[in-house]
């Protein structure tokens, strides 16, 4: 390995934390700061105010349905792209990323254009058989899983390729059939995969702002999630409710984070 | 994946025809299909799913823009309000690129070869920006460079509050490309350049950097496009000004808010398509990549 002088070491060094200091660390921080600036009422405030309650509840919820069947999801496309071969595999893989560069605007914009009860495609059809899709929770549901859908695929994919599938055969050569080997042999080994996806689904879940905006039409007290209130808040100039909220979403983002780097090391060995 | 599509040719049972590269093309016109019964119903129902979600909502997109052909195309990409929208989020998208490919590849550096006190802490801040919703980003970064700011730094509401969230949103995509392969990089080949009597600059510009290229065009490419895309940390931060510091993702919400589908689809498809370009080549330069390896 190339040594490299004290100077251009110090620099770079500098250079690297300086940068992440003032554009990550500190301003976070502030906001921290700022949340307890007048002790800790100003959090139990917002937590007994009930437009936020709401807004919490329902962003669990929204996230939580979204992971689960982004975690379903997932692993079953994972296991299809790496063990089997089908004509449009490759086109499939490339698309499945595609919901990572995709304006959450253009997602929410996508979904109403199809699911609308005034004119769009399914829509009205839907709307008729008792189902409504947008302003309501299932559309949210929709455009939370969109957004997070590839994070799960992204973990799994790389460990089912590395583990390969000798144990799988193995098992079923003795006899376990389909099920049993999933259950047994399959999963097991994509465990920490399996988490590690799950939890950046659930930071990205419980964050999104942009398509859900769209998709929920920003119904207070319906369908309003925690991200939307705090833009509502901080707008009304009710500045100390909006750094309340930001704090908690902040703590449960950076909470995943934590999460994930105890996690790193174990799937390594 | 894309080990069937590189597999040798000796698999071939067929004899060598006179021109020798008939295996080949029998091999591209049937891809191998070894799905089983269950299987296949389970890419049935995921494709289904996939469908429902994805693809008819994108498709949607694309058939509202195609519905006013060119036309529309035309006078709602040439209208001055959507053409400054669109030129600044290029012209930032562009900037906040050329920065993070500097700035990630040196953080990578750092976080690599260096070893100091707080390091895993620095590594743990560098995925902050993905795991942060995206409007307490904008939030965040208003207590800093906003009105109130400690540093007297009054920001918000300019160009460079856009380039600020932009380069927070996108700071972890070239750092964490570039990492693992830094960590993989043999240390051998830089010592034998070093002991031949190569400069530390010469090593790195020869050896290190040229290795270092597909993943950092990788990451550059990803940057781009969330850049490009990039809504929620802006609402807060950057006002929303017209002609002044409104984004493409901007000009498309309030189209849809006036009612305006139609519009908005137009100019969503033009995101879309440059969503699909980064897509496509990521895919190509991860090819040549694993080729290579």
């Amino acid at each position: 390995m190339v040594s490299v002088s004290q100077p251009t070491k110090w620099a770079l060094r500098i250079i690297a934390v300086g940068y992440v200091f003032f554009l990550v660390a500190w301003p976070v921080a502030l906001v921290v700061q700022q949340t307890f600036a007048a002790g800790l009422g100003n959090l139990l405030e917002t937590l007994g105010d009930s437009q936020a309650t709401g807004a919490l509840q329902l962003t669990l919820m929204v996230a939580l349905c979204a992971v689960v069947i982004n975690t379903v999801f997932g692993v079953s496309i994972s296991l299809l792209l790496v063990r089997y071969e089908f004509p449009g595999k490759r086109v499939l893989s490339a698309l499945i990323d595609l919901p990572l560069s995709v304006s959450p605007v253009v997602v929410g914009l996508a979904l109403l254009l199809v699911y609308n009860g005034r004119s769009g495609w399914f829509g009205p059809g839907l709307e008729s058989a008792g189902y409504t899709v947008i302003s309501d929770s299932p559309g949210m549901i929709m455009a939370t899983c969109f957004v997070a859908l590839p994070l799960v695929i992204r973990e799994v994919v790389p460990v089912f390729h590395e583990i390969g599938d000798d144990q799988e055969q193995a098992a079923r050569s003795l006899g376990a059939n389909a099920p049993q080997t999933f259950w047994r042999i399959t999963l097991p080994s994509i465990k920490w995969a399996v988490v590690y996806g799950v939890v950046l689904s659930l930071a990205r879940s419980l964050g999104e702002f942009g398509a859900v905006k769209i998709v929920s039409g920003n119904i207070t007290g319906r369908t309003q999630t925690a991200t939307l209130v705090v833009e509502a808040k901080y707008q009304n100039f009710q500045q100390s409710s909006a750094y309340a909220t930001s704090f908690l979403l902040i703590f449960v983002s950076i909470a995943c984070l934590i999460v994930v780097a105890f996690l790193r090391p174990k799937q390594a060995l | 994946m894309t080990s069937a599509l590189l597999s040798g040719p000796s698999l071939s049972v067929e004899p060598a025809s006179p021109q020798g590269r008939r295996p080949r093309r029998a091999r591209r016109s049937t891809p191998r299909n070894t799905l089983t019964r269950g299987s296949a119903l389970g890419l049935g129902i995921t494709m289904m799913w996939f469908s429902l979600l994805v693809l008819i909502p994108l498709a949607a997109v694309v058939a509202a823009a195609a519905e006013g052909g060119w036309d529309r195309y035309f006078s709602v990409l040439t209208n001055s309000q959507t053409w400054a929208a669109v030129s600044l989020t290029v012209i930032q998208a562009l900037i906040v690129t050329g920065v993070n490919v500097v700035m990630g590849t040196v953080i990578a550096w750092v976080l690599v070869r260096d070893r100091f006190p707080g390091k895993s802490v620095l590594n743990v801040i560098i995925d902050v920006p993905f795991a942060l919703p995206t409007i307490v980003a904008g939030l965040v970064l208003l207590s800093l460079y906003g009105p109130n700011s400690p540093l007297g730094l009054h920001w918000a509401f300019t160009e460079r509050a856009v380039t600020l969230a932009l380069a927070f949103v996108t700071l972890p995509f070239v750092v964490r490309t570039v990492q693992p392969v830094l960590e993989e990089l043999e240390a051998d080949v830089e010592e034998a350049a070093a002991s031949l009597g190569a400069r530390r600059a010469t090593v790195f510009r020869r050896i290190i950097l040229p290795s270092l290229v597909p993943a950092i065009m990788a990451g550059a490419a990803l940057s781009f496009a969330r850049a490009i895309s990039e809504y929620g940390s802006l609402v807060l931060l950057s006002g929303n000004r017209p002609y002044e510091t409104e984004v493409v993702s901007v000009r498309v919400l309030t189209f849809i808010e006036n009612g305006n589908n139609a519009s908005a689809a137009a100019l969503a498809s033009v995101m879309l398509f440059v969503a699909l370009v980064v897509i496509v080549a990521l895919d190509l330069v991860q090819r040549r990549v694993s080729r290579r390896g």
